[in-house]
């Protein structure tokens, strides 16, 4: 022990000199170690102070959808003002079978309008509030940079209509809802919708889009519960909400209003999820999702999938090859509300088997025990 | 100062004599502005229920400046009294007793002052209508407050009824809660937001009722009218 002691009081003097000569040699090593970081690194860029285009020119007005539609790619290789006509209309929507809700909408349905344009357009919306609506309602778009995303010059009476501009300067996915207060009980009526901003470059050509939006209900009654059904604040305090929903009621997705593709089909799904509380475990039984944008971004697609996180006022683009026919259930994958809640849609793929993908060789066979 | 007063309660007379309550004094809690303390409310009277359009067309039979079409656009935007068949015709004998809506502040400040009233404050409504049926603060009563809030929620699946049929709170008076919003005197809130701050700062963020009302007087002016505005009046209390 004695010696490592008097060691040990020696040590504090050759640190220093050891850290000296680190930090002189080490310095310059150091710069260029941290310039081919980032050179390497093409997920980390410099932060940029976006400027509006300068070229705006033209005019057009935006073809709107309702879900699952998606309005058509954008052909234009320039930026242009784009008019968007979104009126906000309160109105009872089907909830589930024999249940209804008493809704605030965007553009008359749950999800609202999906609006499609270009980075660097000049987006002119026109926000009108139909005379008949009992409250003030205003927007709030994540794809708008200025303060509250355009909900303070956005604020309309019924009967009333605002108008302004938006430079639409990072591409992506974005979700908008209203943002009047209390804001928790415009987004659990229903008022919210999404807003693509293709990059410049646009997205590469696929077969099918379609827009899918999850959100809650929380409602006075049960769940199934018949007749007109409105908000349930305490349920929507504790987030136990009475429905989870794709496309704003149980089963929208199915039947008539299922997904439909056919083998060979590439797919794109634009995804968002309006919470109110929620985030989602979003996945497509039976399919693997090829490309990824997470968080609605454009740029950085993780591969090969199986669920992704979708979290509440966020979105994703997902996108995959339909191989084989049949069923495709989309869910939550947070199962009891796929189950129990509605976060049940379908994608339903035709065309011709492919038994080198998948094959029965046998079924349920009864299978005793060995002797 | 009323023979009768002594057989009958004061709220009670005033609404055969005037169709106006008597509402006495107290206090409230205001969803702003006060950081949680109670709001003293001085006794007034108050309309037992809104304005109707068969009151508003007499009002602008005698006062043809605030007729469709003459009033000054510095005093009502382009939608007022836009239900209206005529600047004389505010629709059939059903619709001559629903309250009138899409009158702007200072329409609503003339009527009342032609009535030798006025719009009640901000408080005085506000502590009005925290009364349910069998209490004058039900502004912590859940059931209350639920009811209240499936009421306003509702309010855009059906029409505006006509008065007399509404809730009816302990005060007797009617409709506060029914088919219209109302406008009030110092309608703007002192800290006047509209977007996720409306929720920080307020006295109770669970009281989605009163938010809802404020939310509303937000997004008015002096000059705004909307289908689901209307108003009653209000007055001192007698000395």
């Amino acid at each position: 022990m004695s010696p490592n002691n008097s060691n040990q009081s020696a040590l504090p003097k050759y640190r220093t000199i050891i850290i000296a000569v680190a930090l002189i040699v080490g310095i310059p090593l150091g710069i260029q170690a941290c310039n081919q970081a980032s050179t390497r690194d093409e997920g980390r860029r410099v932060i940029q102070i976006r400027q509006p285009s300068e070229n705006i020119s033209g005019q057009e007005v935006a073809v709107l959808t309702q879900a699952p539609n998606v309005p058509p790619p954008i052909t234009r290789n320039h930026p242009t003002r784009v008019i968007v006509n979104l009126d906000v209309v309160e109105k009872t929507v089907r909830l589930a079978d024999s249940v209804e809700y008493a809704a605030w909408t965007f553009g008359g349905s749950v999800p609202g309008n999906f609006i499609r344009v270009r980075e660097g357009d000049l987006v002119e919306l026109h926000m009108k509030n139909e005379a008949s609506s009992t409250m003030p309602h205003n927007i709030d778009l994540h794809g708008v940079t200025g303060p509250g995303g355009g909900a303070k010059i956005s604020l309309t009476l019924p009967g009333h209509e605002s108008v302004f501009t938006f430079s639409a300067m990072n591409p992506g996915l974005f979700v908008y809802h209203c943002a009047m207060s209390p804001v928790p009980m415009h987004i659990a009526n229903g008022m919210y919708g999404m807003i693509l901003v293709e990059p410049k470059e646009g997205l590469p050509k696929v077969d099918k889009e379609f827009y899918v939006m999850q959100s809650e209900f929380y409602t006075k009654g049960k769940y199934g519960a018949h007749g007109l059904q409105t908000l349930d604040m305490d349920k929507g305090v504790d987030e136990r909400p009475t429905y989870v929903v794709f496309n704003g009621g149980v089963g929208a997705v199915t039947g008539d209003g299922a997904l439909k593709a056919k083998v060979g089909d590439r797919i794109r799904m634009f995804v968002g999820n309006a919470g109110p509380n929620l985030t989602s475990s979003f996945h497509v039984i039976g399919q693997i999702f090829e490309n990824v944008y997470g968080e609605g971004g454009s740029t950085n697609a993780e591969h090969n999938v199986q669920t992704t996180l979708i979290p509440s006022g966020g979105s994703a683009v997902v996108e995959f090859g339909a191989t084989v026919p049949g069923d495709f259930i989309l869910v939550d994958h947070a199962i009891f509300r796929a189950f129990n809640k509605g976060t049940l849609g379908i994608l339903t793929v035709t065309g011709p088997e492919n038994k080198k993908i998948i094959e029965s060789i046998q079924s349920g066979v009864a299978a005793p025990p060995a002797k | 100062m009323n023979v009768a007063g002594t057989a009958l309660s004061l709220g009670a007379l005033s609404v055969l004599l005037a169709g106006m309550v008597h509402v006495p004094a107290g206090d409230y809690l205001p969803i702003r502005g006060m950081g949680g303390q109670r709001m003293h409310v001085a006794a007034f009277e108050m309309d037992a229920h809104a304005v109707t359009r068969g009151d508003y067309l007499a009002f602008v039979k005698t006062h043809a400046e605030w007729q469709r079409g003459k009033v000054d656009p510095k005093h009502a935007d382009a939608t007022y009294l836009a239900e209206w068949r005529g600047a004389l015709e505010p629709g059939d004998a059903m619709d001559l007793r629903h309250p009138v809506t899409s009158v702007s502040w200072f329409a609503a400040s003339a009527y009342c002052e032609a009535q030798g009233k006025r719009l009640p404050t901000t408080d005085e409504w506000e502590y009005v209508a925290a009364a349910s049926d069998v209490s004058r603060d039900a502004s912590q009563d859940q059931l209350f407050q639920s009811r209240l809030l499936g009421m306003y929620a509702s309010r855009s699946t059906s029409a505006i009824a006509p008065i007399g049929r509404g809730f009816r709170n302990v005060y007797g008076i009617e409709g506060l809660h029914g088919s219209t919003w109302e406008w009030t005197r110092d309608f703007k809130p002192a800290e006047m937001t509209n977007c996720a701050g409306a929720a920080m700062g307020a006295s109770d963020a669970t009281n989605y009722p009163a938010l809802l009302r404020e939310a509303f007087r937000s997004a008015l002016t002096e000059r705004s009218t909307a289908r689901m505005l209307g108003f009653r009046c209000a007055a001192n209390a007698p000395a």
